[in-house]
């Protein structure tokens, strides 16, 4: 199927443009360049073929009422903001969508009805207007991680702290296959700073809030903020299956791979002290602090500072010489301060939260919400994601059509996973 | 509902009731009015004492000594047997509390812990044959599944936090992990979903959506049920009440039920009197004065950063409306703070119809009341949030500087500290109240508008106070003079 509509854009594309002549828009973001996004690249079947879970097609277990009581909403133009959409085909879908031109578009629960007609049923405290289904979702913000990254704060992103990102979505990804036995799971970029995660199977869908609440307090490690002293506390004689797991996988060698020289995390004093600061141990603290106010420089060896330095941490600690009871696990729990994904809890505990869609473009970096192929996430990189001009661009060039290879058209990807679980669901 | 006939002697039933009903449906029996709501009044001390003990954070081990002792103060009786007046007063708090979605996750939470801590002193029998009446349809993992993951179930079992299970439990464990080597120790597969609190807490291993679940962790699914059967037990009884019985017995049984969920709850501060009006000028004068440390806090970072998240909009916005401030006002005081860093528009755009919201303005228009402190203890602040109780959420070095910034300090501040070690979140506030108004406060702090209030009051009465003595010196001046 895909192929057809695939040629049916390269046609429109040398209709209406001049194919010989290379426009070159200008950067950024603006309603007429998403007017022609929507009306020639926005999956709209697709986004309908996935939001049906089978539920499309003709035979008696079909429920035909349940697309239409999904509920989306936009943020137009203006900032106006309207909620409680609803569509009954793929059709529907679509034309309001190209009608209203939306900035960003969410996607909210499956009601127990029609959420258009939600005031005929929420009559006092009997509500039978309620949430029935929706996908386990998770969101990671790279801004949650301002306070162990140095390269860029808030808003930005660079490819020196995107490994964290990539951190989070190995450690989830596999902790929600593995432990808790999910498969049918799409990971988007969000556009700016940060992924989102749709868990899609149907036993995922059925979560009650209870439930869900309990699957982010199992991946809760961090906890705190800069008023609390220490965030990440790992107790007890053994670690959970699950942490040890993310540990020796992912973060361990995250950490002393990428992050450490990436963000040269022990090569100041300002930013020694504050992996200091997580180490109970006036002594070994003092001993560290000294040799490295010395040695600024490694004077020999090649190796980089903070590779050595730490090194050297590691050694204090482990080396069995000090026996503080804080002391048993603090390098792993310096290893989880730094890389373990930090949740915004808030958004997976409830059914009636609203995520972005997938394939929305950031009304602020112009780029395309795409999916991350959780095996090929180290690749992932985030400042060649497709942008809503380059998209456009390439339209008028006439050809969206081999440039798969590349990756700059990856609705590809997005019908494989589409396909692939759809047909399973 | 069960047929209550009015003034009758006899309590009766002829049905066998095991020692911990489930309550699983009203039984016919008969009770007196009178007896109606005393019941109810013992049961809810009980609960309200469990209430305490949660927001206070003591340690299971606590709280099962606590349990027991409520229900042997409150819950024994003569001319009944314990389990009538055990299962009239559950069905009764029913009524009381099945009307409002707040007043239901009380009842429910409450229950819940009652019935956990009351199950785990049951003999083994008797929790055997309470879980049968669960029917819980669980299968025993098999050896071969049992083999292939001895590790990690092992791991699971050191791993898991001693000082949050009850003294029994420890034992279990200890000698389950010998056991284990043997391989001989029984583990129920179960669907990740039925154990909530276990996968939370990570006391389980899971594996492809399955929890093996030791014995004595079983627990936790018969709670899980059981809270699941209340809870929906709840709306469908709110149902009742709102559709028929509270108008069949609005001479009788109605304003019994009323007053009895108000009487206990304290005031929720959500209709602040006249006289506490407050401008966005006075706000930063009372800051100081009168807020508790937890809005203190929140209300310091919004002047420095001009921006708070969710969590802290929420707990301050709500605090200030209980305090008197103006829908108009918070707008205003909001919109003042957060243009600094997002600028009027935005606010305008993303801000202000939180705050409506929280007025009642929006949405469904709930009039949303000002957090208790047991809801902000249990409250979870993570990173980049300034909301939650400062006495249970800050590390020691950061609480002694806030504290001292508030005057606290000496031999004060080592008595709150201590308090604070032994989680008595609530205990360390009041001492705090106590040394920075150097009066005593023998009610002892429950809510953030309770502080609030009575720290005006205290001042209001200084100022009378001071105005009073001004007045007597003057006289007493004047005679000296007149005197001479």
């Amino acid at each position: 199927p895909w192929s057809k509509s695939h040629q049916e854009i390269s046609n429109k594309g040398g209709d209406n443009m001049d194919v010989n002549q290379r426009v070159l828009l200008p950067e950024g973001f603006n309603p007429s360049y998403l007017k022609l996004y929507y009306g020639k690249l926005f999956p709209h079947a697709e986004i309908f073929k996935w939001m049906s879970y089978g539920n499309d097609g003709k035979h008696p277990a079909c429920d035909q009422s349940y697309f239409g009581r999904r509920e989306f909403s936009y943020t137009l133009e203006n900032d106006i903001y309207i909620r409680f959409q609803s569509f009954n085909s793929a059709a529907q879908l679509e034309s309001s969508i190209k009608n209203k031109c939306p900035f960003k578009i969410d996607i909210g629960p499956v009601y127990s009805v029609d959420p258009a007609k939600r005031h005929a049923y929420a009559q006092g405290s009997d509500n039978v207007f309620t949430p029935v289904e929706r996908e386990l979702v998770f969101d990671i913000d790279m801004s949650d991680y301002d306070d162990v990254r140095y390269c860029c704060s808030g808003a930005d992103v660079c490819l020196e702290c995107w490994p964290l990102m990539t951190i989070a979505i190995k450690v989830i990804d596999t902790t929600l296959r593995d432990d808790f036995g999910f498969n049918h799971i799409l990971w988007v970029y969000s556009g700016r700073r940060g992924v989102h995660c749709w868990v899609c199977d149907g036993r995922a869908r059925r979560l009650s809030n209870e439930q869900r609440a309990a699957i982010t307090e199992y991946f809760r490690v961090y906890k705190g903020n800069e008023n609390s002293h220490k965030k990440v506390s790992l107790t007890g004689p053994a670690l959970h299956p699950f942490l040890v797991r993310s540990y020796t996988e992912v973060l361990n060698s995250f950490f002393e791979e990428k992050l450490l020289p990436g963000q040269k995390l022990l090569a100041t004093e300002e930013r020694f002290e504050k992996i200091l600061q997580l180490i109970p141990d006036d002594a070994v603290t003092a001993e560290l602090r000294g040799k490295w106010l010395e040695n600024r420089r490694s004077s020999i060896s090649r190796e980089d500072i903070n590779v050595s330095r730490w090194q050297q941490l590691k050694h204090s600690l482990q080396s069995g010489k000090t026996k503080g009871h804080g002391l048993r696990r603090c390098v792993e729990e310096i290893v989880f301060s730094y890389t373990y994904p930090r949740l915004d809890l808030e958004v997976s505990k409830h059914m009636n939260h609203l995520l972005k869609a997938p394939f929305c473009v950031h009304p602020k970096t112009g780029r395309v919400c795409v999916p991350i192929d959780p095996n090929k996430c180290e690749e992932f990189d985030p400042t060649t994601v497709p942008t809503l001009s380059t998209l456009l661009e390439e339209l008028n060039m006439g050809g969206l059509s081999e440039d798969i290879e590349n990756g700059t058209f990856v609705l590809t990807l997005f019908y494989t996973i589409v396909y692939l679980f759809v047909d399973k669901l | 509902m069960e047929i209550i006939h009015p003034k009758k002697t006899t309590l009766s039933s002829s049905e066998l009731i095991p020692t911990l009903p489930l309550y699983k449906s009203a039984p016919p029996l008969e009770v007196r009015l009178d007896d109606f709501e005393l019941f109810a009044i013992d049961r809810l001390r009980v609960l309200k004492g469990i209430s305490d003990g949660l927001s206070r954070g003591k340690k299971p081990d606590e709280m099962q000594k606590l349990v027991d002792e409520l229900w042997r103060a409150n819950m024994r009786h003569q001319n009944a047997s314990e389990v009538t007046k055990d299962i009239i007063s559950h069905f009764v708090l029913r009524l009381v509390y099945c009307r409002t979605d707040e007043l239901r996750k009380w009842f429910l939470t409450m229950e819940t812990t009652l019935f956990r801590y009351r199950f785990k002193l049951e003999t083994l029998d008797a929790q055997r044959a309470l879980m049968s009446e669960f029917e819980l349809p669980y299968k025993a993992a098999s050896n071969a599944e049992r083999e292939n993951v001895k590790d990690k179930l092992i791991q699971v079992a050191r791993s898991i936090d001693h000082s949050k299970l009850t003294a029994a439990d420890t034992i279990y464990f200890k000698v389950s992990y010998s056991a284990l080597m043997d391989v001989k120790i029984i583990y129920m597969k179960v669907p990740f979903e039925e154990v909530p609190e276990l996968v939370a807490g990570r006391r389980v291993f899971i594996h492809k959506g399955y929890a093996y679940v030791a014995m004595n962790q079983v627990v936790s699914l018969v709670v899980t049920q059981f809270r699941s059967h209340l809870s929906k037990a709840l709306v469908l009884t709110n149902r009742k009440w709102t559709s028929t019985i509270r108008e069949q017995e609005k001479d009788r049984l109605t304003p019994i039920v009323e007053a009895l969920s108000t009487s206990y709850l304290g005031p929720d501060y959500s209709q602040p009197k006249e006289f506490a009006e407050i401008s966005v000028t006075d706000i930063n004068k009372v800051a100081n004065s009168s807020f508790p440390l937890c809005m203190r806090h929140l209300f310091e970072k919004l002047k420095e950063d001009h921006h708070l998240k969710h969590g802290g909009r929420m707990q301050l916005g709500l605090f200030l409306k209980g305090v008197g401030l103006k829908l108009e006002d918070a707008l205003a005081f909001w919109k003042a703070e957060f243009s600094h860093k997002v600028g009027a528009e935005r606010f305008d755009k993303e801000y202000a119809y939180g705050i409506r919201h929280n007025y009642g303005k929006e949405g469904k228009r709930t009039d949303y009341t000002p957090y208790s402190c047991q809801k902000i203890i249990l409250s979870t602040p993570g990173a980049g949030d300034h909301h939650g109780c400062p006495y249970r959420h800050f590390s020691e070095e950061n609480l002694r500087a806030a504290l001292s910034k508030m005057g606290v300090g000496g031999r004060s501040m080592e008595d709150v500290m201590e308090k604070v070690r032994n989680r008595h979140y609530q205990l360390a506030c009041t001492l705090t109240f106590e040394v920075v108004h150097g009066t005593s406060c023998d009610a002892g702090i429950n809510h953030p508008n309770q502080y609030f209030t009575d720290s005006q009051n205290i001042l209001k009465l200084k100022l009378q106070v001071g105005n009073a003595l001004d007045v007597a010196v003057a006289l007493l001046r004047s005679d000296i003079l007149l005197a001479i």
